[in-house]
């Protein structure tokens, strides 16, 4: 049995609006084992970015609290390393500088100057980016800026890495090269991550659970499902494994049966604003 | 056949070099011709318009009256140089006989105190902007970023500026002059009192524009920049340095262009309303002269100006290509 690493401790969230507080999460309670690849899904806006950015420290959650390691999390920390949706590159900056920034802030004197080169190195090499490291993040495609995007979080060695549907602005085909990648370093370096997606075929493939999410205001977790497809796994082998098609069935009937009502809402309502739009026009 | 074939062949590659070369002649033809066309209307139009223009100091400057003054104008400054050249010599000379005579003698040095020339008074004006203009970019610049930075700041200075920004600087010449007189009082200045006048009314020009444009690029840095900043724990000056600062380097640059161009103008004004020395100056005295060539020569002044202003905004842009990573934002 391996060891409780993270503990998201029943937290509320509330944001101030004019007309009083908006509960956006409610009592979202989950414990994340050491090693554990867990996603979150569940239909826009309801709250899965907020509990991410709550794990990073980058909001505070109103009531209940994270436990790292033991430890309150209150504040942002590279031991809590995010990985954004769109790759937040510094443009001025070459890929392996970007790495760079991260591992002298991490290490500083840690590391001695060839250390500190090897590691920004290997990183860029976990992530297939060693052949384009002196290029900046204009000269290189979506996909390649999401890979030094994750090269930098890795570099930082974080317990945990929190991935922000770190695959969701790029085409398809870029995606699966992406998550295969992503799988080849989890078998080498078994990270403890949270990712958030909104791709069920790439929450299946890739995690040991998903959480799936209710929808909002006051969203909790809904239901967990455990993954218990062996690894390493293989998009081409599992298209046809009947336990990969019933969890996807599984997944597709939460956020389509379960939870559809404020879907079809949104659409009604963005049909609506198109009408009103044309009008004015 | 065969042979109308490989003629074809050997044919096709030159056809394709001569199209090519004919393609880029005209392109550059195009690049250039369009504008030496525009400047040749121009110039034909101003010499019909200057001769049906008559003033009491003569028939208005054409181009060519202009040009001559533009040679007049260098050879009156060559003429000063070897006047001054000559008025060293003739000092040395006379120091030189003065020790010979006398051992205990300790000879005199004057400085040359003759008329400044155009080009001197260019480069005049040219110092001034340059050093007001940096003084200005030391000051606005951190003020910019700690604008940007603090909302609380922004909202405390903010008020200040926007009442401050529309001032004419030319409105605050008048207490510059006093204020430098009462608190720059040395017997032994190392600048001269109007240079500081100037120089500071150039300063109040450009620091509004500076501060608005830094704390504006400040503020709108990308809110995922700040958040890998903060998961990274830089400290506070570490932030700055490797994330603001360049960040904001694109409208930092846009606002350091501005300022300049509208120093620049400024300049001249003040150097002509405060009789300081400079291109300002010059513009004036011959205006006062009132000699047959005094237009001649003001309208040189006002093509130099301009040609600085233009040079001086050019400069800008190359630097900013140069600083910025932002390749798209240096397109004008």
């Amino acid at each position: 049995m391996m060891s409780i690493l993270l503990d998201i401790s029943h937290i509320d969230m509330e944001f101030p609006t004019p007309k009083g507080p908006f509960t956006a999460l409610k009592d979202v309670d989950l414990k994340i084992k050491e090693g554990e690849f867990v996603s979150l899904i569940g239909h826009s806006g309801c709250g899965k970015s907020t509990v991410l950015n709550i794990v990073a420290g980058l909001h505070q959650a109103t009531r209940g609290g994270v436990i790292l390691n033991g430890k309150e999390v209150r504040e942002p920390g590279p031991e809590r390393a995010v990985v954004f949706q769109n790759h937040s590159l510094l443009p001025w900056l070459s890929a392996y500088e970007n790495v760079e920034l991260a591992v002298k802030q991490v290490f500083g004197k840690k590391k001695s100057k060839r250390e500190t080169k090897e590691w920004i190195e290997h990183n860029l090499k976990l992530v297939h980016m060693d052949h384009a490291m002196h290029k900046r993040p204009d000269e290189i495609s979506g996909g390649m800026k999401q890979r030094v995007g994750i090269a930098r979080a890795l570099a930082m060695q974080p317990d945990i890495l929190l991935m922000d549907e770190p695959f969701g602005a790029l085409d398809a085909l870029t995606r699966s090269h992406m998550q295969d990648s992503l799988m080849e370093i989890q078998n080498e370096l078994n990270n403890t991550v949270i990712m958030i997606t909104h791709d069920v075929d790439e929450a299946v493939l890739l995690s040991d659970r998903i959480v799936m999410m209710t929808n909002g205001p006051a969203a909790t977790i809904g239901e967990i499902l455990e993954v218990g497809l062996e690894r390493p796994r293989d998009r081409l082998a599992l298209a046809e494994d009947p336990e990969y098609t019933h969890l996807r069935s599984e997944v597709l009937k939460f956020l389509y049966e379960k939870q559809r009502k404020v879907e079809v809402m949104a659409t009604v309502k963005k049909e609506k604003k198109k009408k009103g739009d044309t009008q004015a026009a | 056949m065969s042979t109308t074939a490989s003629l074809n062949e050997n044919q096709e590659p030159k056809v394709e070099w001569l199209d090519k070369s004919i393609d880029a002649l005209l392109k550059m033809t195009k690049t250039l011709a369009i504008p030496l066309a525009g400047i040749a209307v121009f110039l034909l139009m101003w010499s019909m318009a200057a001769q049906n223009i008559d003033t009491s100091l003569g028939k208005f400057p054409g181009p060519a009256t202009v040009w001559g003054q533009f040679e007049s104008l260098y050879q009156e400054h060559t003429a000063e140089r070897e006047k001054e050249e000559a008025f060293y010599l003739r000092q040395e000379e006379r120091n030189a006989k003065r020790v010979a005579e006398d051992p205990t003698y300790t000879p005199k040095v004057r400085a040359y105190t003759g008329k400044e020339t155009f080009l001197d008074q260019i480069v005049t004006s040219l110092i001034t902007v340059m050093s007001g203009f940096l003084v200005a970019a030391i000051l606005a610049v951190p003020l910019g970023i700690a604008v940007g930075l603090s909302k609380t700041l922004n909202e405390a200075i903010n008020p200040i500026i926007q009442i401050f920004k529309p001032v004419s600087p030319l409105a605050w010449l008048p207490l510059v002059t006093m204020v430098v007189s009462a608190l720059y009082a040395t017997p032994d200045p190392i600048v001269p009192k109007s240079f500081l006048n100037s120089m500071i009314t150039v300063t109040l020009c450009c620091i509004w524009p500076m501060v608005i444009n830094t704390a504006v690029g400040v503020a709108s840095i990308d809110k995922d920049l700040i958040n890998v900043s903060m998961v990274l724990r830089l400290p506070a000056l570490k932030h700055i340095r490797k994330i603001v600062l360049p960040a904001s380097v694109p409208m930092i640059f846009t606002g350091m262009r501005l300022s300049l161009g509208v120093a620049w103008m400024v300049l001249i004004a003040a150097e002509m309303l405060a009789q300081n020395p400079g291109l300002g100056k010059f513009v004036w005295d011959e205006f006062q002269n009132g000699s047959s060539d005094s237009l001649g020569r003001i309208m040189a002044a006002v093509v130099v100006i301009g040609f600085i202003g233009f040079l001086l905004d050019r400069m800008m842009l190359q630097i900013q290509k140069i600083v910025s990573w932002d390749k798209t934002s240096v397109t004008r």
